[in-house]
């Protein structure tokens, strides 16, 4: 469990980084948080002739929280995210997916636009942008930066639009609209392990404060987070509409039948969840 | 005891330094010593046509390939079979480096040493072996139907076949007695692998002399001083030219007592042949697929019992899966087949076993060592007869009890020491009442339908197992009291974080009546005593123990001897308090032990003050005696032995409350129970975190790990991302109780305790889920999917 030989490369700006990433090509790889890519080079089922590690550059280590949205740069950590109120003030859904992304120490290392670039369908953070219909900031050498919406963004299992030469530079998140609130459910094997399921919801309510969009997004059932839109759906027939939708596949840890069922339950969970803290943003609002 | 340090919660010596990183790990060893790496099969069975290496020889600091060709004599036989057994009619172990076919996936084929472990890896990546493909044998029911065979020479792939049988006290077989009973009942329960899985893998650093043509290998072993003579036989070496160190071992949970491992003999070889330090640490892919599982069984049940539950009638029927090979014998299944009977006294008991080869990684014991399997056919059938019945678990089992005045109870079969398998002591009855207590069992049934009105389901569950422990044939300790009055005790056995640096001391500091302080434990350092067995079958303290209790005895009675003549007193007179050698009724009469460790090496020349009473104008000793007297030695130490005429048999019951969700089938521990009783307890703190840790262990066989093999053998979850041990999270608090009843076999009266935790575990959950979903649990581990799966299958989905 060694890494095959690599070229190792510390770019110490945005420009120079962009440079080798243009260089090196598809044989580049870009090392921020490294909590996915490294076990993957020691198992030797990755094996990128070039790493190109982008911890030193600092402008990229941001996080920016206004009216419209939360800007996460490509070098803040999870627990960053997590950890600023400003940011959960903006977009609940950040910190309540953020908790249950691994382990605490996992989170002091691995970045949160490492984690959509990783583009694992068992991931929160995906979900999170996908449900939230977010967008990543793409940068290139030699031409402009690219904003690529999260529908467009994953691709399957793994994969991203991210091209060869690219560098994903920030993750924006749209901001809670009003009367709104969300959730997010999930139940994996041991704390901290990728879900068999996980539900993230939002729901808004309507001016009169009756039920008005009702938004899902499910990970660990299909090749990307899958996001449904289950307005006008009943509240005890959620389960049902999210099952089927969803085609989930068996694996060592869960049948196919057992994760579809799974996901039923915790959108019913979720929704209901997220209602509720619609309901309290509304009559806060009223107030 | 002259002082009440046995049985004290002293707190573990070697904490500090093995929380603060001061802990020295085999791979802490050796930092410029060539790596090697091993190019593994990656095929369940194969046989080798080629080995093509050239790829691999301009790698920078590459610096040897090896394949079986190149292993001299004994190196290129197969590896021992440690333990024959007359029923192991096809034992078969594998080569050190795979000679012509392999036999399971991460088998060895080349060896390959570099400057670091980073170029061996690269080199292993560059050596292509050519593989002809043949059939694998994945499954015990699958290996004596398919007519495919692991070894062409071992017929339905059957390595061992043997029955055990008792009969009742009427004379009746077991398949009678079940004709004769009022009630029977047939079932099938499947247990799946498990692995020991340490967080250290195996390790081995060897250096080698060549001009003292002495050989020193350190090994993350459980048995140093077999490793080094399996090292000095293999090699060819004479024993008195190879030390063995097992340095901090970090966890074995029995995986690291198989031996000698084909690294073990490989590396020392290596540092031979090339005249360099060479080390190999194992990585968790190795440790998966080349190391050893253990537990898989299938277990067919036919049980007759009469109205009140006794049982009448036991007929066992065993497939026990052995992976490749057997280097260790069938210690496993025997052990489940014998202990399977727990704390009963059941009417006629027949057991059947097969040991069947698969193309997968060997199975050798892992904590617990078929217990675990053994406990769960014998508590899922007494679950089985109450449910049946419709009686209380508790009492079906209660009614099937050995009582305390039937000891010692003879189950009439031979242990896996090969001694009669006879209890020493135990007290079931009132074990089971603390555990009723500690858990409230009386008082479930109404939590449990409190829980049901708001939706919540419930369930408790009981597991009970008698568990033979301190195996022989023997340990022995050594005691020398220094001139500085430290004692130094060293025991040949070896330690992986059980807290024998305590242990040992507290049993050496009360038998000798010195401060804690002032003793030191060496284990596992074959330069510091060369005779010993090894740590398995929760025998350490009942072995080493009592040799080292009574190698002090031994220094004792000659430190009260030298201190009698010393002060004119009668030996009967004086005690040993703090280190000093006190006369009864004297205050002032007193010596202390550092003195007495002078006076009794008679000296020539004196190296400090202290010494010089020792010397031959000091004025000690008669001129008319030796100073040595004849079948005397010098100084102040001892070396006893302690053989045991057979196991002694520690029990304990379990019990746990679960909650199953009845939407997600989420099944969570809400409270374990466990009554413990090893005998006396040396140190009760360390005897509960014993208990802890097995617990854990058993939550991991119970909710979460399993081996999970394809159809060809390959290991789809060969790492710690997909093989799920516990996390703290998914492990309970324990509470726990002891009870101790003494072992009459040894002068310490205890019995051991470090495989307790981890036996009933499966059995108990099971019994727990069980309540609470209302229909039978015969297949452990259990997920929450396989439990949404049994709900639909009966319809309570």
């Amino acid at each position: 469990m060694k890494p095959p030989p690599f070229d190792y490369h510390a770019p110490r700006d945005l420009g120079e980084a962009l440079a080798v990433l243009a260089e090196t090509g598809e044989h580049g790889k870009v090392l921020a948080g490294g909590q996915s890519l490294i076990p993957l080079l020691n198992m030797r089922l990755a094996a990128p002739g070039h790493l190109v590690d982008i911890n030193r550059i600092d402008p990229l280590d941001t996080l920016t929280a206004t009216a419209e949205g939360v800007t996460v740069g490509a070098l803040a950590r999870h627990s960053r995210v997590e950890r600023s109120s400003e940011a959960a003030a903006a977009q609940p859904l950040l910190r309540q997916a953020l908790r249950l992304v691994a382990h605490p120490v996992i989170r002091n290392r691995g970045t949160v636009v490492g984690s959509l670039v990783h583009a694992d369908p068992a991931a929160e953070m995906p979900a999170v942008l996908a449900l939230l219909g977010g967008s990543v900031r793409l940068a290139r050498a030699d031409g402009p930066a690219r904003e690529v919406a999260a529908a467009d963004f994953f691709t399957g299992p793994l994969e991203s639009a991210l091209r060869p030469g690219e560098l994903a530079v920030s993750a924006f998140f749209p901001a809670l609209p009003p009367r709104s609130g969300t959730a997010f459910r999930e139940f994996a094997r041991r704390h901290g392990d990728y879900a068999l399921a996980g539900i993230a919801a939002l729901v808004t309510l309507d001016e009169a404060g009756a039920v008005g969009a009702v938004k899902v997004a499910c990970i660990g059932v299909g090749a990307t987070p899958i996001v449904l839109d289950l307005t006008g759906v009943e509240p005890d027939a959620v389960a049902h509409a999210v099952r089927g939708r969803i085609e989930p596949e068996a694996d060592i840890h869960a049948s196919a039948d057992y994760r579809r069922h799974l996901a039923g339950v915790l959108a019913a969970r979720a929704v209901d969840e997220a209602n509720g803290e619609a309901r309290r943003a509304f009559d806060h609002a009223g107030r | 005891m002259t002082t009440k340090l046995f049985g004290e919660p002293v707190q573990r010596r070697e904490d500090p330094r093995l929380l603060t990183g001061q802990g020295r790990y085999l791979d802490d060893l050796g930092p410029g010593a060539l790596a090697a790496a091993f190019v593994r099969s990656p095929h369940a069975h194969a046989r080798i046509r080629d080995i093509d290496v050239s790829g691999a020889l301009d790698v920078e600091g590459l610096v040897a390939i090896y394949t079986w060709e190149d292993l001299p004599g004994r190196a290129g036989q197969p590896l021992p079979l440690l333990i024959p057994h007359p029923a192991l009619t096809h034992g078969r172990t594998a080569y050190p480096l795979a000679k012509d076919v392999v036999r399971h996936v991460g088998e060895p084929v080349v060896m390959v040493v570099a400057r670091d472990r980073y170029l061996a890896e690269d080199a292993c990546a560059l050596i292509e072996v050519d593989y002809e493909f043949l059939k694998p044998v994945v499954g015990v029911e699958e290996a004596l139907r398919s007519g495919n065979l692991v070894h062409e020479d071992v017929p339905d792939n059957v390595g061992a076949h043997m029955v055990q049988e008792v009969p009742s006290a009427d004379g009746r077989g077991a398949a009678e007695a079940i004709e004769a009973a009022p009630y029977s009942l047939e079932f099938r329960l499947d247990i799946e692998r498990s692995a020991s899985m340490p967080l250290e893998g195996r390790g081995v650093y060897a250096r080698w002399d060549a001009d003292d043509h002495s050989l020193r290998v350190y090994s993350s072993t459980q048995t140093s001083t077999s490793v080094r003579m399996a090292i000095a036989a293999t090699l060819g070496l004479p024993l008195p030219k190879v030390e063995v160190i097992a340095p901090d071992v970090g966890g074995g949970f029995g995986v690291k007592i198989m031996h000698p491992w084909p690294e073990e003999i490989l590396v020392p070889w290596a540092a031979i042949t090339l005249g360099r330090e060479v080390k190999w640490t194992e990585d968790r892919r190795e440790h998966f697929i080349s190391s050893a599982h253990e537990r898989a069984q299938v277990q067919q049940v036919k049980v007759g019992f009469d109205g009140e539950g006794h049982v009448l009638g036991l007929d066992v029927t065993i497939l026990h899966d052995h992976g490749a090979y057997t280097p260790y014998g069938i210690i496993v299944p025997i052990i489940t087949s014998t202990q399977l009977l727990g704390p009963y006294r059941i009417g006629a008991y027949r057991v059947e076993f097969s040991s069947v080869y698969t193309n997968t990684v060997q199975v050798t014991p892992y904590r617990g060592a078929g217990r675990p399997q053994g406990v769960f056919c014998m508590e899922r059938t007494m679950d089985h007869i109450s449910r049946h019945l419709g009686l209380d678990r508790a009492a079906v089992r209660a009614a099937n009890f050995i009582q305390p005045d039937e000891f010692p109870y003879d189950q009439g079969m031979i242990f896996q020491d090969g001694r009669p398998l006879i209890y020493d002591s135990g007290d079931y009855p009132e074990s089971l009442r603390m555990l009723k207590e500690l858990i409230d069992w009386d008082g479930f049934p109404a939590r449990k339908a409190e829980a049901a009105a708001r939706g919540r389901r419930l369930g408790i569950g009981i597991g009970c197992y008698v568990e033979g422990t301190g195996v022989g044939p023997y340990e022995g300790g050594h005691v020398q009291v220094t001139s500085d009055g430290r004692v130094h005790v060293s025991t040949g056995l070896t330690s992986q974080g059980q807290g024998h640096e305590t242990v040992f001391a507290q049993i050496a500091a009360s038998e000798l009546g010195v401060p804690l302080e002032r003793v030191s434990v060496v284990t596992g350092d074959t330069r510091r005593f060369g005779y010993a067995v090894g740590t398995f079958a929760s025998r350490a303290a009942v072995m080493s123990g009592n040799a080292i209790a009574l190698a002090c005895r031994k220094v004792r009675e000659k430190a009260l001897r030298i201190a009698a003549d010393a002060l004119e007193a009668d030996p009967r007179d004086l005690s040993i308090t703090d280190g000093v050698v006190h006369v009864a009724g004297d205050p002032r009469a007193s010596i202390p032990l550092a003195t007495v460790a002078v006076l009794s090496n008679p000296l020539r020349y004196a190296f400090d003050e202290e010494a010089k009473r020792a010397t031959q104008f000091a004025g000690g000793g008669s001129a008319d005696r030796p100073p040595i007297e004849e079948g005397d030695e010098p100084g102040l130490e001892g070396r006893e032995y302690y053989s045991p005429i057979r196991s002694t048999f520690a029990s304990g019951m379990h019990a746990a409350i679960v909650e199953t969700d009845p939407d997600t089938a989420e099944i969570t521990i809400l409270r374990y129970a466990v009554v413990h009783d090893c005998g006396n307890l040396i140190n009760p703190m360390i005897v509960e975190g014993q208990i802890h840790g097995g617990v854990a262990q058993g939550v991991g066989g119970a909710l979460y790990e399993r081996m999970v093999y394809d159809q060809h053998g390959q290991l789809l979850n060969a790492s710690f991302m997909d093989f799920l041990m516990p996390y703290v999270t998914e492990v309970p608090a324990v509470e726990t109780a002891h009870l101790e009843t003494p072992s009459p076999l040894n002068p310490l009266g205890i019995k051991g305790a470090g495989e307790a935790g981890v036996i009933p575990v499966s059995a108990v959950i099971a019994s727990a889920v069980e309540d609470a979903e209302d229909f039978p649990i015969d297949r452990m581990p259990l997920s929450p999917s396989e439990l949404f799966d049994l709900r639909s299958r009966h319809g309570t989905g």
